[in-house]
């Protein structure tokens, strides 16, 4: 067992950058407690986990199936309510409330899907980015219940500690992810789901056409996408111990998931990984960079011939202070010089398909190292 | 309470005209649905405020301050679509990502330069005028006359110039248009460049009555695109009447005159108004003047 799993690494991880990047990440996240147990940095990768669940749900529905869907945080939102309502006014603990605020947002999915199947294109993004504001709403007025912008405080932890919730989420992201990136195979002997997928999204019509029932498929894509999506939300309601409208319902929210996916790269379930795994800690440290750059300023010695130099810290210094411009800006660029995606670029740059036997190969070989073909 | 929901539906109806307008027109004619719309409103109110403010700002006066904000917002949502826009305009996901982007900037620059706290300028007639018994606010006439002049003229604009009528020939069929001996890339440039100033002009009306504070374009992007889906995306006359029918839901629902909704009303209008489109999009996805352009189907 254990040679064939070395040798499974020896020949079809090693040859190939992309998997190899891939154990590397997967073994740095989860041996990261062993480098620090610094709650700011665990609390960082504990939140990166649930939100990449929550981006590649959006991906898996709107990547895939092409219906872009611009109110994900309703499903998030949803399951983040009913669990933390759960708790308040029934005293349920963890365990019981989360399963059924998953269910909930699924049934979210499913009442989204009435009018979002009559609708495509534009009209399907104007309708979807409606209903999170609209609960949105309801939240807001129902103020005795939900506690409006207050949220409802001191949900109980799914853990004792917080490398403890680490874990769990690192688990469950890693279990979504597989699953997730299972159902999305084209290629795949078992599941067909993830060809319909690519069906639908290219041209529907032909879909159709081919005998497949498009409404069903798409139906089960926001089923799938409410179950993930709502998995994160009830995940994120019990580590940070309270719901807020601000952190769940709002369109900032909704659109997070999406600048993640298109950052790392649309209908590739790894670049959403790679999208939240970059720019979420980005923004999360921005405080810390902002105090890096400020020392950085007081270390430069105030001569005159260093003028531009303290004038360009003080200048990030700044900007620091609103990690949302850099995103906006971040996006801005990634849509016009990248519209694949950071993640399928790097990965293009790096690896190569044998013409031949399909097969992949490092992009600096010049052969093909299963069939000899030559790669140029 | 009759007479306030009559003054706000017209008032807030009237702001909300012509920000669908520019809206629909920009959708109808280069088929892009801009997210900064309310950004470049935003931008407009704020740049007023700059450029009237005696504290914050250089403190002009008034007239000067509203050409030269509406221009040069104008020029700014030129620049932005020259720069960012035109090249991606064939993928929908990618032109709402960008134009989202876009309105973060805005509002981040904004945040920047004037913080979080809500800022706003004096009226730019003080008093108010008596008609029929009911006091008005002498800035709500003005508004109100403003909104009726802007919308008179890109009426004749758009039904009676040579350059309107290649407008909407660009937007009934690019193809065909290009063919007629049409700049297609030129008009869909000024079209963009009259929907931003009429976002311009929304912006400076609105200054003075709105509070101003960097997070005010996203309800009103919100009830600009329940109101051109109500009247069709792409509809002018559509977007107008669809404007005058949510002010007054939205005044309805705030103002609340029968008490239903347990001081819920400011933050229902929004339940309530995206629900008016949830039901018209099920009901009658053309909305009620527009009409299904041929691929969007299903």
């Amino acid at each position: 067992m254990l040679r064939r799993l070395l040798k499974d690494f020896r020949w079809d991880v090693l040859p190939v950058p992309g998997r190899l990047i891939a154990v590397i990440f997967f073994v740095f996240v989860f041996s990261f407690p062993l480098i620090t147990q610094h709650p700011y940095y665990v609390r960082m990768l504990t939140y990166t986990s649930i939100f990449t669940i929550f981006a590649v749900s959006w991906d898996l529905l709107s990547g895939y199936t092409g219906q872009i869907n611009f109110g994900h945080a309703l499903f998030f939102g949803v399951a983040a309510y009913t669990s933390a309502l759960l708790y308040k006014y029934l005293g349920w603990q963890p365990w019981a409330t989360m399963p059924i605020g998953v269910l909930a947002a699924v049934a979210a999915g499913v009442i989204t899907c009435f009018p979002a199947l009559k609708l495509r294109g534009p009209y399907l993004s104007l309708i979807t980015l409606a209903f999170p504001l609209m609960l949105l709403g309801i939240v807001m007025a129902f103020k005795n219940v939900t506690g409006a912008e207050y949220g409802i405080p001191f949900l109980p932890s799914i853990a004792g500690s917080r490398v403890g919730e680490y874990y769990i989420c690192l688990i469950v992201m890693t279990v979504s992810v597989l699953i997730m990136w299972k159902l999305t195979d084209a290629g795949s002997r078992y599941v067909r789901t993830g060809l319909i997928f690519h069906a639908i999204r290219e041209d529907e019509i032909a879909a159709r056409a081919t005998g497949i029932n498009t409404i069903r498929y798409k139906l089960l894509a926001f089923v799938i996408g409410g179950l993930f999506a709502g998995i994160a939300g009830a995940l994120f309601a019990h580590v940070r111990g309270m719901v807020s409208p601000g952190t769940t319902l709002t369109m900032t929210m909704s659109f997070q998931a999406v600048i993640w996916v298109i950052f790392g790269g649309i209908v590739s379930i790894y670049g959403a990984v790679v999208g939240v795994y970059t720019l979420y800690p980005l923004v999360y440290l921005s405080d810390r960079v902002k105090d890096l750059f400020a020392s950085l300023y007081e270390a430069v010695p105030k001569t005159s011939a260093l003028v531009p130099l303290r004038a360009i810290l003080q200048f990030i210094q700044e900007v620091a202070e609103y990690p949302i411009l850099v995103l906006a800006v971040i996006v801005i660029v990634i849509l016009l010089f990248m519209p694949e995606g950071v993640g399928v670029w790097v990965r293009n740059k790096i690896e190569r398909q044998c013409p031949r036997c399909k097969l992949t190969n490092g992009a600096w070989r010049r052969e093909c190292r299963a069939c000899g073909a030559s790669l140029h | 309470m009759l007479e306030s929901i009559i003054v706000f539906t017209l008032v807030s109806g009237g702001i909300y005209a012509l920000l669908a307008l520019g809206f629909s027109l920009i959708f109808g004619v280069a088929r892009v649905l801009n997210l900064a719309h309310t950004a470049f409103f935003m931008l407009a109110a704020y740049g007023m405020f700059y450029l009237v403010s005696e504290e914050m700002g250089i403190g002009l006066g008034n007239i000067p301050s509203i050409i030269i904000t509406v221009v040069v917002v104008t020029l700014l949502g030129l620049v932005s679509y020259k720069l960012f826009i035109d090249r991606i305009r064939e993928h929908h996901a990618a032109v709402l990502l960008l134009t989202i982007a876009l309105a973060l900037v805005i509002q981040e620059v904004l945040l920047w330069r004037f913080q979080g706290d809500v800022r706003g300028i004096p009226s730019l007639i003080p008093g108010f005028t008596e008609i029929l018994g009911i006091r008005v606010l002498n800035q709500y006439l003005l508004t109100l006359g403003m909104v009726a002049v802007v919308i008179i003229i890109v009426w004749l604009f758009l039904s009676k110039t040579k350059m309107g009528i290649a407008i909407r020939a660009t937007a009934n069929d690019p193809e065909i248009a290009n063919l007629m001996g049409i700049s297609v890339s030129r008009i869909l440039l000024i079209t963009m460049g009259l929907a931003t100033a009429l976002a311009a002009v929304a912006g400076v009306v609105v200054a003075p009555l709105w509070p101003l504070r960097p997070i005010m374009w996203g309800s009103p992007l919100m009830m600009i695109m329940v109101i051109v889906v109500l009247g069709g995306l792409g509809s002018i006359k559509g977007s107008i009447i669809g404007a005058f029918i949510i002010g007054f839901v939205a005044t309805v629902v705030s103002l609340d005159p029968f008490r239903v909704l347990g001081g819920g009303g400011p933050y229902l209008n929004v339940t309530f108004v995206l629900l008016a489109m949830v039901i018209v999009l099920v009901v009658r996805p053309a909305g009620l003047f527009g009409t299904i352009f041929e691929e969007e189907r299903l």
